[in-house]
């Protein structure tokens, strides 16, 4: 069906029948109320406010039902959260940056207690220097905590993201919180056309929480949940732990079978392709400079350049199989990262991605871009440097591993 | 030299950046122009502040600052006093910096009586993150994150410092500036844990927050200046006073009946006293100035008193000494 790019203003569709015009942290509010939660606790920072002020709307409006609380602080924001998720609620809260690490403890207890919550996180820069702008280091400092995390290029992506992370965390085979995550003012201000499904869609995708079997709190069959364990049984759980990650990743597929199914649309996988398969070489990125790298590969397609593209949309687990059967046969591999690992010198996706590239035979140049700190644009002169930079390594120039866009 | 230093001195060479009409000016106006009078070196002067409008305050003092992490300057501030205590540190927090966020640090801070000078700027908003109601926001306050108003009762700074037991509790207007001048100085002269509120108007997403309180017409009859040893008269003809009925406060009419021997005479010494001001509410007008002054000696002086006594006793340690001497053994 044709649908108009946006509305006319003041033109009100019914849900799903055309896409509304919506910035990245509004189209997550939509998402979050088409999933029903019970409760969301959350505390503002920028750039997450818009979000949470969105979801109040809703509540003030009497379209969403749940429970909404601004707690003290953010620690306190995903510990409500846990609260209402281990008695068998849906819980939301979101957060950025600053807001994230203070919830760092609660962050580590929801994993390892497998408390299936969905938090969105709006990427921002990880203080200091101060700073509120845009980056993924805040992302980064998380991402060995054992949560699911999804990265998002679009505000439909956003939303739909929303409603897989419900899936795949409340899933039995699963059993894990999920982020959602989304980079700061190049998406969540961002306003886009979006289509929001209709509820029924979403019901029959997102199965309502009481509808759900999982391990709950209640009297029937009393439960403990944070138990101290020592030695053998604390491997034990961190071994299940894994394997539940695993499985979120093997899972996606299907999930987007499902998500055709009752929404007439995709999802996509946990690894986006984009002009790989015949590509001499390959750029790798996550969130919205992949729409930029899509405009360079085009171009240097067009200048007889096989350039290629994959965007990680599933950070953790990381979609390793996914990235090695897209990375054989290349002749290089450039990774640009918007966040930087102390220590390395090198971007936190490059180091996974060099990782996974040690099984290629033979191995292949694997070169990291840092660009797009702190806010500043990874424009498309610097994305086209990169990506020409990674041809000519695959065609035998030396050079060094790192690379500071715009700076060196 | 300390005693030749002006308001210039304190100024900096930051451009001013809050809103136009913001409270916050006033506040620094005031603190430029006494901190010179308080004849400490410039070098001796630390200003200290966590996340929010009111924290930006470090950079316009020409002094030395740390723009910190939200909620936890009272945090960082003790890490400083308590191995630097000839330095003079001052805290500037908000509502939702030091109340929301960091409310667990503020109320140890003021427990120990760590000897900072803790500046609590109160618009009751949260203005940085564009208006949500904050922990300090009246109930039924309508804002972008309570559309429907809220529905969480409010802290009130004044009774929770009088409950963390803090050492000299006090109140100001942003504007009212003589007053806030002479509690700026009441907090530097006390030697402890100074806890000063300040009614901060954010005229962007809170306008008028405070208007009885500023209003011309209308302050003298909304406003109760405390004085130590002064009977609690206000009114814009002085002919209004608090006097207790059993252990409540209530309002009489000078002349109808009442006189000024009737009524309850201000004492910063007394802390119960303090709690009854503190929860001083319409139609009883609001208190400014010092509710609560109590001598007892800082965290710091304490804290070094005890390793004086302890290095007179057993002598200066030895860490080599004490890490190879007693419990210890080696593994063969
Ligand atoms: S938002 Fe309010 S408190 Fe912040 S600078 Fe502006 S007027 Fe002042």
């Amino acid at each position: 069906m044709a649908a108009p790019a946006y509305l006319p203003q003041g033109a009100q569709p019914a849900d799903g029948l055309a896409p509304r015009l919506l910035d990245g942290n509004k189209a997550a509010a939509y998402g979050v109320l088409l999933c029903r939660p019970d409760l969301i606790a959350a505390y503002p920072i920028t750039p997450q406010t818009p979000l949470l002020e969105q979801l109040y709307k809703f509540k003030a409006d009497g379209r969403l039902t749940a429970e909404t609380v601004e707690v003290e602080g953010e620690n306190s924001a995903l510990s409500a959260a846990l609260g209402v998720t281990v008695a068998g609620g849906r819980a939301f809260t979101a957060t950025s940056s600053m807001g994230l690490t203070f919830m760092y403890d609660a962050y580590l207890f929801a994993s390892g207690t497998r408390v299936p919550v969905v938090m969105v996180i709006a990427m921002r820069e990880q203080t200091a220097p101060t700073t509120v702008s845009c980056g993924q280091q805040d992302l980064m400092m998380v991402k060995e905590g054992g949560w699911v995390q999804l990265v998002c290029e679009s505000c439909q992506e956003i939303l739909d993201s929303i409603l897989v992370a419900y899936r795949l965390a409340e899933d039995p085979q699963v059993q894990l919180p999920v982020n959602v995550c989304y980079e700061g003012y190049y998406l969540s201000h961002l306003s886009e056309p979006v289509t929001v499904p209709a509820q029924e869609a979403v019901d029959r995708f997102l199965l309502p929480v009481r509808d759900k079997r999982r391990p709950v709190l209640g009297t029937e069959h009393p439960m403990t949940f944070g138990t101290y364990v020592v030695g053998e049984l604390y491997a034990e759980y961190r071994y299940k732990h894994c394997q539940a990650m695993e499985r979120a990743g093997g899972m996606l597929d299907a999930i987007d079978g499902e998500f055709r199914a009752a929404l007439g649309r995709p999802y996509g996988g946990a690894v986006e392709a984009y002009r790989a398969e015949d590509a001499e070489f390959l750029m790798v990125t996550m969130g919205s400079a992949a729409g930029t790298l899509k405009v360079v590969v085009d171009e240097l397609r067009k200048e007889g350049i096989a350039a290629g593209l994959a965007r990680v949309r599933m950070f953790r687990p990381l979609p390793a199989r996914e990235l090695l059967g897209l990375m054989r046969g290349k002749r290089a591999v450039g990774v640009v990262d918007r966040s930087v690992s102390f220590g390395w010198n090198r971007g936190h996706l490059f180091i996974d991605v060099k990782a996974v590239a040690q099984d290629l035979e033979p191995r292949i140049p694997v070169v990291s871009f840092i660009g797009g700190l702190a806010g500043t644009d990874l424009r498309r002169d610097l994305l086209a440097g990169a990506a020409r930079t990674t041809w000519e390594r695959g065609r035998g120039r030396a050079g060094a591993e790192v690379i500071w866009l715009g700076l060196e | 030299m300390a005693g030749t230093l002006t308001r210039k001195d304190f100024v900096s060479n930051q451009e001013v950046r809050w809103c136009p009409g913001c409270g916050d000016y006033a506040i620094l106006a005031q603190v430029q122009k006494v901190l010179p009078e308080f004849g400490v070196a410039r070098e001796k002067v630390v200003f200290i502040s966590g996340i929010g409008c009111s924290s930006r305050f470090p950079y316009y003092m020409n002094t030395y600052g740390f723009h910190t992490i939200h909620g936890r300057a009272p945090a960082i501030a003790t890490g400083l006093k308590v191995t630097r205590p000839d330095l003079e540190v001052w805290v500037v927090t908000g509502d939702g910096d030091g109340l929301s966020i960091g409310g667990n640090h503020l109320v140890h801070a003021l427990r120990r009586n760590i000897g900072l000078k803790i500046l609590l700027f109160n618009n009751r908003i949260y203005g940085l993150t564009k208006g949500q109601y904050s922990p300090t926001s009246e109930v039924g306050k309508v804002t972008k994150s309570t559309p429907m108003g809220s529905v969480d009762f409010p802290f009130n700074p004044i009774a929770v410092a009088l409950g963390a037991h803090a050492s000299f509790v006090c109140r100001a207007v942003d504007v009212e500036q003589k007053h806030l001048g002479e509690m700026l100085r009441r907090a530097h002269e006390h030697r402890g844990g100074a806890f000063i509120e300040i009614f901060q108007n954010c005229n962007i997403f809170n306008d008028g927050a405070f208007h009885e309180l500023t209003d011309k017409p209308l302050k003298a009859d909304y406003q109760l200046i405390l004085e130590h040893g002064k009977p609690l008269i206000f009114g814009r003809n002085r002919d209004k006073g608090v006097r207790l009925n059993g252990h409540k406060p209530e309002i009489v009419t000078l002349a109808n009946g009442a006189s000024e021997k009737d009524l309850l005479v201000h004492d910063e010494t007394d802390p119960a006293l303090g709690f009854i001001l503190a929860n001083f509410a319409p139609p009883m007008p609001t208190p400014i100035g010092v509710f609560y002054v109590d001598s007892r000696p800082p965290f710091e002086a304490e804290m070094n008193r005890q390793l004086e006594r302890a290095k007179e006793q057993r002598g200066v340690g030895d860490l080599r000494k004490l890490l190879y001497g007693g419990d210890t053994w080696t593994v063969s």
